[in-house]
């Protein structure tokens, strides 16, 4: 279990600094990809691409195993249908991050280097993700 | 298309891109696990017995990364043009969307394509396609 926290760490820095270093840690920047009508900066498809390029091996070898090299049980999803829910919930995450710049995890990024607008973005992501907990409950009762 | 030269760093994008690949790839390969910061976060408001030790261990390493990063070197520009109430709408637009839709730029954008999921590349096409939209009409439309 010790070694299990340690790698989540060890994984959430390492991206966290992935996330500095690429500069999508930064709002202005990300949007700059998103404006493809105004003056395009297409550094974040090179970010998507270098992840995804060492991610396709990475993935290649965590398919073929049921265990992870540290002997934990493989938790890779296993649903793939496409449906309302992912295209919706999709689209409304696309909005809010076309809105302000900042998805997840940079959020968290910018959150931890002091920025006041970025606590304030990741309190209200938190309470979104509360509001749809409410609603699924709801959903589940009635 | 304009392409915006000034602004456009391909090669530190490129190597920040690699880091969040290897990132995934530890992740995984170590714990078996995706590396989607909303489904993460997320699995904290409904607790689990065992099942939350990792999350904070994975949230608090990204969260430290800009304490560790500045040891090395100074802290790249942060823009956040967005003023509040935008923020806020944004905010909670994320926050229930990502879940609604199970995952975001890391869970669907990076380990969903590396897998070769389907499901994560309509995913990733619409949150896109939802993001250049809405920057055309709040840039070039409403002019903000």
């Amino acid at each position: 279990m010790v070694r299990y926290t340690l790698a989540s760490a060890l994984a959430g820095l390492v991206f966290g600094l992935g996330l500095i270093i690429s500069g999508m840690a930064n709002p202005a920047k990300v949007l700059g990809f998103l404006d493809l009508a105004g003056l395009w900066d297409p550094s974040l498809a090179f970010v998507m691409g270098g992840a995804i390029l060492v991610g396709l091996f990475a993935f290649t070898v965590a398919k073929r195993r049921t265990l992870s090299f540290l002997g934990f049980a493989m938790k890779l999803p296993t649903n793939t249908t496409v449906d309302r829910r992912l295209v919706i919930g999709s689209l409304m995450f696309g909005v809010g991050w076309g809105i302000a710049g900042f998805c997840p995890g940079p959020a968290l990024v910018a959150l931890g280097a002091g920025y006041t607008k970025a606590a304030v973005f990741a309190i209200a992501m938190v309470a979104g993700m509360v509001l749809f907990e409410l609603i699924e409950r709801r959903r589940a009762t009635s | 298309m304009d392409i915006a030269w000034d602004a456009f760093t391909p090669w530190s994008a490129l190597a920040g891109g690699l880091l969040i690949g290897l990132a995934a790839a530890l992740f995984v390969l170590l714990n078996g696990r995706i590396a989607g910061i909303s489904g993460i976060l997320g699995g904290l408001l409904t607790p689990v017995r065992g099942d939350l030790l990792w999350r904070i261990a994975f949230l608090a390493g990204m969260v430290g990364a800009p304490a560790v990063w500045v040891l090395f070197s100074g802290m790249p520009e942060v823009t956040i043009d967005a003023g509040y109430p935008a923020l806020i709408v944004a905010g909670l637009l994320v926050g229930v969307g990502t879940r609604y839709g199970s995952g975001c730029t890391s869970g669907h954008g990076v380990c969903g394509l590396s897998r070769l999921s389907v499901r994560s590349l309509v995913a990733t096409v619409s949150f896109m396609g939802a993001g250049f939209v809405t920057v055309y009409v709040v840039r070039h439309l409403l002019g903000v």
